[in-house]
């Protein structure tokens, strides 16, 4: 199984139920600094009315899709259709339909909710009743409509964040690009957040486009594009990649976890891999294997964890490189 | 065209309100330079008497008219740094990815930190009776204006720095290095009579020069005599125009090629 055949198959699918070309037709993108290569021949398509996540770890990539998405940088290879218009070409009449999220605040912190909101209007050219209107409903969305006088400053980071997407929504974009908009959030708010781009989804009809590295907001996408050292090594639905890989995975935490995984090699024929000092195995039908693996080396296991497969898993699976490590290892 | 004023109108009530709505920059943007005029001018009056000028004009008031633009000075840096970190992590990443042009950016800018400036040459005025200079109606028109344009011009200087350093202390540090010197070689400080022959031909080819000595006109107008202006009027004026509207062109460009990424 490559990353290539998961990429073909759900795009050639998906293409088939739309029968309509993409809100984002992106082909071959590349991004350099200097000699680094950021991305690499990126290739994917998102249909309209989805909510897809770029999921990968820090250095991976997303965060220059990000910025050439949202006419941040330019293209300097490959080309991008967005909203029917070039990338390239067009980018005003592709920023007018166009919402943006950023990862650091955007919000003016001296100036009120309001001021924030009535200033991002103003640079859309909505004025007078429409732009009260706008910013009304927006508030009322977000449930923020006590809050329209209070200094931005004093808002808590969750209130904050609803607010960025108050501001990038009230000019009613019809694609919402977002930079780990989970960023600094607890759980809950980062969940609360998951919620409202549903509901958006659900009652706007709105397009959202994030990157994350968080594995539940990854998993809440209809699709994901995993990023890895600036290439695209996967493109399908989260629990489509999950099967990919096979079967459970058995995590076995040990004194000496080379040598258990030596002598795991030895007795049951059976390669693993060591992630972040814990042996790792894939495995069709785990628990017969689980209570094996006990019988055997029950003196030696500290701990064992039997599980369905995570998109971190999935991520090990494609990469052979453990998701937050290679964090470290860019950084 | 009615997008155009309505976004830069909108930047530059941006400018104002969260000016005020910091007090302490306020302040220290009015206390710094009146803390300057009252200690060297204070200090230099009795041991430094400007040379060329008529019997009683001590150094306080030769000195009002440069403590202005060092005001002027002073607030288009403050006013101007906050781009540098704005565009990467604040406000100005979300004027970045709308529907504007990098010029209209600028020109709501630099808008914006011109009337903050005037807001406070404003309070110079009202005080410099206090500094012995007697104001007429002509005068304050004539040195608002002239405060305008140099604002104009200090601000857009600060602006094409700001868009194009990357760091906010590195901004500070080319800003004071490049602007002080073009102060103090401008007339504010010292006259240029009687300097050594490099130093006036410094002075000669600094376009801030021109500025000054305008502003000096504008301030004694109701009493000439006093304003230790040495150039004539007119082409002071236009020199000082001309120097405002290339700056705030290159900070247009500057913009424009800004790298966001």
């Amino acid at each position: 199984m490559s990353a290539s055949t998961i990429s073909n198959r759900s795009q050639t699918a998906h293409d088939a139920i739309r029968g309509e070309s993409g809100v984002i037709e992106a082909r071959s993108l590349g991004f350099r600094y200097g000699d680094r290569q950021a991305l690499d021949d990126v290739t994917f398509s998102i249909a309209r009315g989805e909510i897809f996540g770029f999921l990968g770890p820090n250095g991976g990539g997303k965060t220059t899709l990000f910025k050439l998405l949202s006419t941040l940088a330019p293209i300097q290879s490959g080309s991008a259709q967005m909203l029917g218009h070039d990338l390239a070409g067009e980018t005003r009449a592709v920023r007018r339909r166009l919402g943006v999220v950023f990862q650091h605040p955007s919000l003016d912190g001296k100036l009120t909710v309001g001021e924030n909101l009535a200033h991002h209007g103003h640079l859309y050219g909505i004025t007078g009743m429409r732009l009260r209107e706008r910013i009304a409903a927006m508030l009322e969305l977000l449930r923020l409509s006590a809050r329209e006088r209070d200094r931005v400053e004093t808002l808590s980071g969750g209130l904050q964040r609803r607010v960025e997407l108050a501001k990038a929504l009230l000019h009613e974009p019809e694609l919402l690009i977002l930079d780990e908009p989970s960023t600094g959030l607890d759980p809950t708010a980062r969940h609360e957040f998951s919620n409202y781009l549903e509901h958006l989804r659900e009652h706007a009809g709105v397009t959202v486009v994030l990157t994350t590295h968080y594995m539940e907001e990854a998993q809440r996408c209809d699709r994901i594009g995993m990023l890895h050292q600036g290439k695209l090594v996967a493109i399908a639905p989260p629990g489509e990649l999950k099967s990919e890989v096979g079967g459970d995975v058995i995590v076995i935490r040990a004194q000496a976890p080379e040598l258990l995984q030596r002598k795991i090699l030895q007795r049951f024929k059976l390669s693993s891999q060591l992630v972040d000092g814990a042996i790792r195995i894939e495995r069709i039908r785990g628990h017969e294997l689980l209570r094996d693996l006990i019988d055997a080396f029950g003196e030696e296991i500290e701990s064992v964890s039997l599980g369905k497969p995570t998109l971190e898993d999935v991520f090990v699976h494609l990469t052979g490189h453990q998701f937050f490590a290679s964090t470290a290892q860019t950084e | 065209m009615r997008e155009i004023f309505l976004q830069a109108a909108t930047l530059w009530q941006r400018e104002i309100v969260r000016f005020i709505r910091q007090p302490i920059r306020v302040m220290s943007a009015i206390a710094t330079p009146l803390v300057f005029w009252l200690l060297l001018g204070a200090g230099l009056q009795a041991s430094f008497k400007p040379s060329g000028m008529p019997a009683g004009i001590g150094y306080a008031q030769y000195f009002y008219p440069g403590v202005i633009v060092l005001m002027l000075l002073f607030t288009a840096i403050f006013a101007t740094a906050s781009t540098v970190d704005d565009r990467r992590q604040g406000f100005l990443q979300g004027v970045l990815v709308a529907p504007i042009s990098r010029a209209t950016i600028v020109l709501g800018q630099a808008l914006g930190c011109t009337t903050l400036s005037l807001m406070q040459g404003a309070i110079f005025l009202a005080m410099a009776p206090l500094a012995g200079i007697r104001l007429s109606l002509e005068a304050i028109v004539v040195s608002a204006a002239m405060m305008a344009v140099i604002a104009l011009a200090m601000t857009s200087i600060g602006l094409a720095m700001a868009w194009r350093t990357e760091s906010t202390q590195g901004f500070h540090a080319f800003m004071n290095m490049l602007l002080l010197p073009i102060w103090m070689l401008s007339g504010a400080v010292f006259p240029v009579a009687g300097a050594p022959a490099w130093f006036q031909w410094t002075t000669r080819l600094n376009p801030l020069t021109y500025a000054v000595d305008a502003l000096r006109r504008g301030l004694y107008l109701a009493e000439p005599a006093s304003s230790g202006a040495t150039m004539p009027m007119g082409s002071s004026v236009a020199i000082a125009i001309a120097f405002a509207a290339f700056a705030f062109i290159l900070a247009t460009r500057v913009a424009r090629n800004a790298s966001t990424i």
